[in-house]
């Protein structure tokens, strides 16, 4: 919870980030970077899934769509946001020279892409076509 | 940049291309919401949230441009939180308009 909050005034007065600390060597900065574009593109890859699932699958029954569209937009949404929240944590903790955080999130977000992959696969098998 | 103080591991270069990477996954997605928008009749609704993410997209475009030049030092400053919460916004921002387009 303490942490929360300190993220949050980090969001907020941006930079506080470099007041603390020592700044680390620019390639670890760098590489924490590239971690945080690639999680964006994650973001960027659940929210075109959640467009093809809306186009490419047309004969299905409007509801299972727009459920399994708005599943993976969602995700896309919080994974774009817990990247800025890791990136700006993972900075710190650099600063201080601390240890990096660890996350439950990749653990979750594969849980949930499993579960909606399976989803899919279940309803292109066996139907669900209707309208 | 001489060779005296030549980063081996040639990070900035790997870090401006994983800027592009993403500017092409972006690319993408706006091109999906227009396929989305489009396909089926253009509403003015639909017309709306593409107009929007277009603008989204030109925003995520203009904050990687912005990176990628300053990336062109030999010793680039680390990324501005103030960068990281623009990128991500305009992700959201793409993802709240998809969820507006399907209604």
């Amino acid at each position: 919870m303490n942490d929360f909050v300190q993220s949050l005034r980090l969001w907020c007065a941006p930079q506080r980030i470099r007041e603390e600390g020592d700044t680390p060597d620019y390639r670890f900065s760098l590489a924490n970077e590239r971690t945080f574009l690639a999680w964006i593109r994650t973001a960027l890859a659940l929210i075109g899934g959640g467009f093809a699932v809306d186009q490419f699958l047309p004969e299905l029954v409007w509801g299972v769509r727009a459920g399994l569209a708005l599943a993976l937009l969602a995700a896309g949404v919080l994974c774009a946001l817990r990247a800025v929240n890791h990136w700006v944590r993972c900075e710190r903790a650099m600063r201080r020279g601390e240890d990096l955080p660890v996350s439950r999130f990749p653990t979750l977000l594969s849980l949930a892409v499993a579960v909606v992959a399976v989803a899919m696969v279940v309803v292109v098998l066996f139907g669900w076509e209707g309208r | 940049m001489t060779a005296a103080e030549r980063d081996p591991g040639l990070q900035p270069e790997r870090t401006r291309l994983a800027w592009r990477r993403t500017t092409l996954s972006c690319t993408v997605v706006a091109l999906l919401a227009g396929k989305q928008a489009l396909h089926g009749g253009a509403t003015p609704a639909g017309v709306v949230a593409l107009s929007l993410s277009v603008l989204a997209w030109l925003g995520f475009l203009r904050v990687a441009n912005r990176r990628v030049q300053g990336m062109g030092t030999s010793r680039p400053q680390p990324m501005e939180v103030r960068a990281a919460l623009l990128a991500a916004a305009f992700t959201v921002a793409l993802a709240v308009f998809a969820a507006a387009m399907l209604f």
